[in-house]
């Protein structure tokens, strides 16, 4: 925590820190740190990637705390690296690049500066493209952009926790497990496309392609390796739909999504779809079939997509700009907040269709209202100012709502048993109660 | 990179395309595929390099162009009292890149295809080799295990 607070100070402008300090606030809110860690790791990756990454899911990995201090670091020494260079002259011991991270956790700003120019020293040395197999584990955690599938594999286990059947361990382990691998591939294979285009933004040039610690070769066949056995696993271990679903996600992202982002603004629409999908992909897996329910869901997440990437896209129109990414942020700034506030506002309208398709109680609008409004009037404030400050707030909102909200859907879910027995009370018309699945 | 080395080499992003040069090994025998393969890595280097260098330099340049005009336009210099560089707002510097992604726009378009179609061929003949090398492996571990 001291070691967030420093970084704050040393008056870095850092995205990264100031959702730390938010981390902090929203320990006040009930929500376990792990969790935000968790979101803090999904958000560090997505710093340091091309923000329109919308992965898929993947199980959720155990990051030692080291591997996101080392993202964090990256981070700051992507910042850096705009301001002159440090010398090659360091008096620092050789040391390696972990040990001085461990250094630096422990530290005081010193510490952290030491760790930035160390990397950054060792970042402009000439290394031999060797694969090191004890480095892999990391490599591929970077290639398959692990935290951010990670928080994608969390919203498909809210689909299949909000589908109205009874819980089924085997089915939801199985469908996370191949949500997971379908997301590696996914984020694999934009990786391997993305090479020239990374290497351009300073959020994106230290991924391992980029920096040759694996030939595209091998990012090809772990891509292969993680997608065949996850869509296999998906529509022989859970059922067809889904499988059809993360074959169709895998290809919207790799082949639509992917090109579309040079070459035309509705790329983030076909984005936002692909980051909708998981949870729809979550309930499929539970019910096997795709009803109202999945829709709305995948509505809510569609929806809140637009928020989310158009805020954290307003920061960085020079370098899409520069690498030739066609985003509203730069080509249509004007749509680009009106869209952003749309979807708010549309979230408000979702939530409260909610009940009407028996998912949640009618608790869910009314709760969840507060926190609707919150990013609703982030949203209007981003659209009337236009400016970074606003922009940021947006977005930082974005990181804790999706899963405030989410939460508040689960706890207000229509339980079962409550619907059986206005199944009986009605007769038929609540047929939906009558199939559930017996234990 | 040193000499007695049997590995590629890749060393720190360039100042202008801020890609990172490759010093590919040429092994004694290198058979035609492997020929084939790293000469189309030493072309796609290259032609990156030239685009981005290119690209990236004229982004700069008419960056400072435009922030010269606009500032000329207000009445200001470009560095004020203390002899720190003046700069723009963000919203001002917004038109730029708007009009500079939309010059560019073909020049992307033209440069994504050409790019995609070498990653292609680049990775295929990397398949190829890696083949290659694994069939030459087996047949010299069989030769191996028959003496």
């Amino acid at each position: 925590g001291l070691f967030m607070w420093r970084l704050k100070s040393t008056g870095v402008r850092h995205i990264p820190c100031q959702f730390l300090h938010l981390c902090r606030a929203a320990n006040d809110r009930l929500i376990t740190f792990q969790y935000f860690n968790f979101l803090k790791r999904m958000y560090v990756t997505q710093c340091n990637k091309d923000l329109s990454q919308r992965a898929k899911p993947k199980s959720d990995p155990v990051v030692s705390p080291f591997h996101e201090l080392q993202q964090l670091e990256q981070e700051k020494k992507v910042i850096h690296r705009i301001s002159p260079i440090p010398s090659a002259h360091q008096p620092w011991p050789e040391t390696s690049r972990r040990n001085e991270l461990r250094e630096v956790k422990s530290a005081a700003e010193t510490g952290s500066v030491t760790a930035v120019r160390a990397e950054s020293r060792d970042d402009r040395q000439w290394k031999e493209m060797k694969l090191r197999l004890d480095e892999l584990p990391g490599i591929l955690a970077r290639l398959s952009k692990i935290k951010l599938t990670a928080l994608v594999v969390s919203t498909a286990s809210a689909g299949f926790a909000m589908a109205p059947v009874p819980f089924d361990l085997p089915c939801f382990l199985l469908a996370s497990l191949g949500t997971g691998l379908a997301s590696c591939a996914a984020n694999s294979i934009n990786q391997f496309f993305e090479v020239p285009f990374d290497s351009n933004m300073n959020r994106t040039k230290n991924r391992p392609l980029v920096r040759g610690q694996l030939s595209p070769l091998l990012a090809v066949c772990f891509a292969a390796s993680c997608g065949i056995p996850g869509i296999a696993l998906l529509t022989l271990g859970v059922n067809p739909l889904t499988g059809a679903l993360g074959a169709f996600n895998i290809f919207l992202y790799t082949c639509c999504y992917t090109p579309m982002k040079r070459m035309s603004i509705a790329n983030t629409w076909v984005g936002a779809v692909v980051g909708a999908i998981p949870p729809v992909m979550g309930w499929t897996a539970a019910t096997g079939t795709l009803d109202a329910g999945a829709l709305l869901l995948g509505g809510i997440l569609y929806s809140w997509q637009f928020p989310h990437f158009n805020a954290l896209s307003w920061g960085l129109r020079e370098d899409y700009s520069r690498g030739g990414y066609c985003m509203m942020s730069v080509t249509h700034p004007g749509l680009c907040r009106r869209v952003a506030l749309r979807h708010c506002l549309a979230l408000i309208g979702l939530s409260a269709v909610a009940p009407v398709l028996d998912i949640t109680t009618w608790t869910f609008p009314i709760i969840s209202l507060p926190i609707n409004l919150y990013i609703s009037y982030l949203g209007f404030r981003f659209y009337r100012d236009a400016d970074r400050s606003s922009s940021r707030k947006l977005f930082f909102c974005s990181l804790w709502h999706l899963p405030m909200l989410l939460l508040v859907m689960f706890t207000c879910k229509k339980s079962v048993l409550e619907k059986e027995d206005k199944g009986d009370l009605l007769g038929e018309s609540h047929g939906r109660a009558v199939e559930i699945r017996l234990p | 990179p040193p000499a007695q080395s049997q590995n590629d080499w890749i060393g720190p992003p360039d100042k202008h395309s801020n890609l990172r040069p490759v010093i590919f090994y040429v092994p004694p025998e290198e058979s035609p595929l492997e020929r084939r393969l790293r000469e189309a890595r030493q072309e796609a280097q290259a032609c990156n390099q030239r685009f981005w260098a290119r690209h990236n330099q004229a982004f700069h340049q008419e960056k400072e162009e435009f922030i010269y005009s606009r500032l000329k336009a207000k009445g200001l210099q470009m560095r004020d009292e203390t002899g720190q560089k003046a700069t723009l707002s963000a919203e001002e510097m917004a038109d730029f890149y708007k009009d500079f992604l939309s010059r560019n726009f073909r020049k992307h378009m033209q440069y994504n295809r050409d790019w995609y179609k070498r990653n292609f061929t680049i990775t295929f003949l990397m398949g190829q080799v890696a083949l290659a090398r694994a069939l030459r492996w087996l047949r010299w571990k069989k030769k191996n295990v028959e003496h």
